[in-house]
Parts: structure tokens; C-alpha cells; sequence
């Protein structure tokens, strides 16, 4: 499993704005820098981060080698019913991550 | 040469670097054209959050938040972020829609350099709206690989 944390309310009142902030363990090597030996270090990033409430998208972001290691990304929900928000991280080299938690709504 | 004309040519050579430096580079303006086309692009309605000064640019906290009632009707698209000097223009777009009630994005960046960073939000009416601000960076990102 990959390192993931990930902060969000577990109740929320119906029609409650709520943020939900994810960081991921992640080198994001930028594909610009040399390494010890003089060469450069293949790029290795997560490109993209979607997060689904219920199976539908409400977020996506398409994230370049400009942003940090070990991505962090916070955003803002409407909590519309209770149920599951699926988070997935995607990039090069295959990476394939998705966590779920689940929020209840009152 | 005499020693007056000499100075003379010595100032025209220090002044010329730091004139170059302060345009945009074309690189972030071709990616902002990518993005809006034809479009007009305003300033305001758009917060971009960003430390004025930072030690360390592997790590700098952004958050770009946008004014907006997120409604079916009027709410923000997209929300795009440039810089001037990283080697790629592109930062990140992020989608939103209504379902996100507020249209604020948060996230930490690398930064290569000093320099100004644009934040440019799309509306669902094709609008664009952005912000600016100056970053200047005291130990840039990304230079060698951390020993």
C-alpha cells in the first residue's frame, strides 16, 4: 500500500462545504536534474488526481513537475449524501493509487 | 578609447541583463494562450496565496481561491497555474464544478527561481479572470540531487 493520508471530516451536515486535503508519498522527480553519476534522473511524476464522491468526479487536477514531492492537495466538497470518496493518484511509470474513505451524511 | 567612454560602454553593458529579465518569458505566454485562445483575460476575482519570500524552493505552499457562488449556473471551470522561470510554464490545472461549493485549490510547489507566478481562473460563462505574485526564492529547486 502505497503512503497516503488523507484529511476529511467523517460527518458532515447535508449541503456542508467540507475540505478534503490528500498527500501522497511520492518523489516527483522532475526529470530535469542530474544525478550523482552526471546523468540525468528519468522523470517520474504523478500527473494526474481525481477525486469521486459516490462513482461521480467532483475534482481533478493534472499536476506537473513544478509541484513539490510528495504531493499534497487540498480542495472543497459539498457534502451531498453519505457514501464513499474515492481519491486516485495516476503518473509515470504505471502508478496507480486510489484510497477511499467514507463520509457520512446527515 | 578614453576612460569617459569607456565607463559610458561598461554602464550600457551592466543595465542590459536586467531589462531582459523583467519581461515575461514567452514560454508562459504561450502556455497561457494555449489555455484561454482568443480570450480576454482580466485582473481580479482571483486570490493567489503565496509566501512573498521563500528559503527553500522545493516546497512552497500555494492556494488559489476564486470568487464565485459555484452554482449550476455560475461557477469556475478551471483553474490554471503558470510560472515564469521553472523549465516547463505549467504548474497545474485543476477542474472543478459546483459540487465543490468553493472554488479554492491548495497545493505546494517547486520553484526553479525568483519570479512571478499567474493564477487564471475559466468561468462557466468562458470568462477569464487572474492574479499574479512575486516569489522571490533564496535556494531555488530542483538544481542537484540531494546528497
Amino acid at each position: 500500500m502505497a503512503n497516503v493520508l488523507i484529511n476529511a471530516p467523517k460527518t458532515a451536515r447535508r449541503g456542508e462545504i467540507i475540505e478534503i486535503k490528500a498527500l501522497i508519498l511520492h518523489p516527483m522527480e522532475t526529470g530535469f536534474r542530474p544525478g550523482t553519476n552526471g546523468s540525468i534522473i528519468a522523470r517520474n511524476i504523478i500527473e494526474r488526481f481525481t477525486a469521486t464522491w459516490n462513482g461521480d468526479e467532483i475534482f481533478r487536477i493534472d499536476l506537473s513537475p513544478a509541484i513539490a514531492a510528495n504531493p499534497f492537495v487540498s480542495f472543497f466538497a459539498v457534502a451531498t449524501d453519505s457514501g464513499t470518496v474515492s481519491l486516485r493518484w495516476s503518473g509515470d511509470e504505471g502508478f496507480q493509487v486510489e484510497e477511499s474513505i467514507a463520509i457520512t451524511v446527515e | 578609447m578614453d576612460r569617459r567612454r569607456f565607463l559610458a560602454g561598461t554602464a550600457t553593458i551592466v543595465v542590459l541583463p536586467f531589462a531582459s529579465a523583467r519581461a515575461t518569458p514567452g514560454s508562459m505566454a504561450a502556455a497561457i494562450s494555449q489555455v484561454v485562445g482568443d480570450a480576454a483575460v482580466r485582473r481580479g476575482r482571483v486570490t493567489l496565496d503565496v509566501p512573498p519570500l521563500v528559503e527553500n524552493g522545493n516546497t512552497v505552499p500555494l492556494v488559489v481561491s476564486v470568487e464565485s457562488p459555484m452554482t449550476a449556473v455560475d461557477h469556475v471551470k478551471a483553474i490554471h497555474v503558470f510560472n515564469e522561470k521553472n523549465p516547463q510554464p505549467n504548474i497545474f490545472s485543476a477542474r472543478l464544478g459546483p459540487r465543490n461549493g468553493r472554488a479554492v485549490v491548495g497545493t505546494r510547489i517547486k520553484l526553479g527561481d525568483s519570479q512571478t507566478i499567474m493564477a487564471i481562473a475559466e468561468t462557466s460563462s468562458g470568462e477569464f479572470w487572474s492574479a499574479s505574485a512575486d516569489v522571490i526564492v533564496t535556494l531555488a529547486a530542483c538544481l542537484e540531487e540531494a546528497s
